[in-house]
């Protein structure tokens, strides 16, 4: 696999080279690295490696760090999602404070489908557009069932046999359909994704009574309304043997690598080291091997800088491969509304919405 | 973000008309309702007069669109530097610079760049959907 050394960020023990992108017009003489969309579709690699209910692996190849950023930042921080804001504590007798009670309800990851809501804007109205209401009413009582002579056999019985309701957990969040909101959400349950999450732990006589308001809003705001638990990429290793591997040395030469990412062929009474391409991209590039002076003239270990593999995990009603796409509509959202001042300028003259600028006086 | 206002006599039944606290510091912050009256782009002091080098403040964006945009408008030849900077962490502004090359229009070159940029999104969703649907990949049970 050869790859063009322009492409590859170098990494040697003390330090990385070549880290910045140089395809820019003018860069290399007689070379053209204008914005071309028909040749970057062509480059444009996007592949799923892994995917499951929770979490997404895939490989973008043929992009600018800057893009891949750009991407990452808004599945962080700026795909809307719907997260309680406002808690009413009409009775809270637990040992946790109102304050933090609510902080922690606020941070439960609710399934709701974003789109089926509105905005509610600063300052309006809660209406059955923009806001869910649920309700949290438990009080925790001595288990009735519970019999002190039992104890003979179980000295140390667990809070379940003891009480009722010991715990305030996610699924004690109910919620209250109103108005049109029943019909609109038929076919999506509201409630949290994780029903197992404790809230807080109660005793007999403890009791919590709120009104909870969930509305939509981004990661920016409040890390509540982030759809990822992690949103990340890295950029794929290159490792290059440029010296053999003596046959003696292979095991530790293996070792100084993440598993599976050094090849041993023991065939025909011949041993060839070599690196599995299917595992390569799981090596963590530790520089291990730059550490043994035996091999440190043996290998060139690099990353591609044009390869990331972003890794994704969903901790919100969208399905992980959806986060993507989801990131990508937010951004053309923003370039939409960009151009649209940006054409605003242009048609309306310089300067005439803010009067910082008098052209006629520029020299 | 989200322009979208929705009168309360569309949805109908009011959920709870309370009047929260953070109503009443979203409503008395100076900065937040001055938001409306800000243009998202505007033209710092200091430009020439035909906008081959211009200073573009742009409000509500961060490094996400500053640097794309930035890496976009590098990309086209006749822009002679770019650059941008978010000047505070706490203000919500970030400030591009555009000079041009034969007194060509900055404004001009920053449209086109927001042109491009759509369209890499645009081919960037339909690969990431093609390889989504075509499903040549490794499905795995997460406990969660």
């Amino acid at each position: 696999m050869d790859i063009n050394p322009r492409r590859l960020v170098g990494i040697q023990p003390e330090r990385v080279t070549n880290v910045s992108n140089t395809e820019f017009p003018g860069h290399y003489p007689d070379e053209d690295h204008s914005w071309d969309l028909h040749k970057f579709r062509e480059s444009l690699k996007v592949r799923v490696q892994r995917l499951s209910r929770r979490s997404i692996e895939f490989d973008v190849v043929g992009i600018d760090a800057s893009i891949a950023n750009a991407f990452r930042r808004i599945m962080i921080a700026e795909v809307p999602t719907v997260a309680i804001e406002d808690v009413y504590v009409f009775n809270n007798t637990s040992i946790v404070q109102d304050e933090v009670l609510s902080h922690r309800i606020g941070l439960v990851p609710l399934n709701i489908n974003p789109t089926k809501i509105d905005t509610k804007e600063p300052g309006e109205q809660a209406t059955d557009r923009n806001t869910l209401e649920f309700k949290i009413d438990m009080e925790c009582k001595h288990n009735p069932a519970f019999n002190k002579s039992s104890l003979t056999t179980n000295p140390t019985p667990s809070d379940k046999d003891l009480y009722i309701n010991h715990e305030l957990l996610s699924s004690h969040l109910v919620w209250q359909p109103v108005g049109e909101q029943e019909e609109r959400f038929a076919n999506y349950p509201v409630k949290p994704i994780n029903p197992n999450i404790v809230l807080a732990k109660l005793r007999p006589g403890q009791a919590v009574n709120m009104t909870l308001h969930a509305v939509k809003g981004i990661g920016s705001d409040h890390a509540k309304f982030s759809p990822v638990a992690t949103a990340t990429y890295r950029l794929h290793p290159n490792i290059v043997i440029t010296k053999m591997i003596p046959f003696e040395r292979a095991e530790q030469f293996a070792a100084c690598f993440s598993k599976g990412v050094v090849k041993i062929d023991e065939r025909n009474r011949k041993c060839t080291v070599s690196i599995d391409p299917h595992h390569l991209r799981n090596d963590t590039v530790s520089r291990e091997v730059l550490r043994h002076p035996e091999f440190a003239e043996s290998v060139a270990l690099s990353r591609i800088r044009d390869h990331f593999i972003f890794s994704v995990e969903s901790e919100s009603a969208y399905p992980p491969e959806q986060l993507l796409v989801e990131a990508v509509n937010v951004m053309h959202e923003k370039i939409t509304a960009m151009k649209n001042a940006a054409l605003a300028l242009l048609n309306g003259g310089i300067g005439v919405a803010e009067g910082d600028v008098l052209m006629q006086n520029a020299p | 973000m989200h322009s979208r206002t929705v009168s309360s006599t569309l949805g109908g039944k009011s959920v709870q008309p309370v009047r929260t606290v953070r109503d009443f510091f979203l409503c008395s912050l100076p900065g937040t309702m001055a938001t409306e009256a800000t243009p998202k782009i505007r033209i710092m002091k200091g430009a020439s007069a035909d906008l081959s080098a211009a200073t573009y403040q742009v409000h509500d964006e961060s490094h996400t669109m500053g640097n794309a945009l930035r890496w976009m408008l590098m990309k086209n030849p006749k822009v002679e530097f770019c650059g941008y900077s978010v000047p505070h962490p706490s203000e919500p502004n970030i400030q591009i610079r555009i000079q041009m090359y034969d007194n060509l229009s900055s404004l001009q070159a920053l449209i086109k760049a927001l042109e491009d940029l759509g369209n890499l999104c645009g081919a960037i969703k339909d690969t990431y959907q093609e390889s989504v649907q075509a499903g040549d990949y490794e499905k795995w049970d997460e406990k969660s």
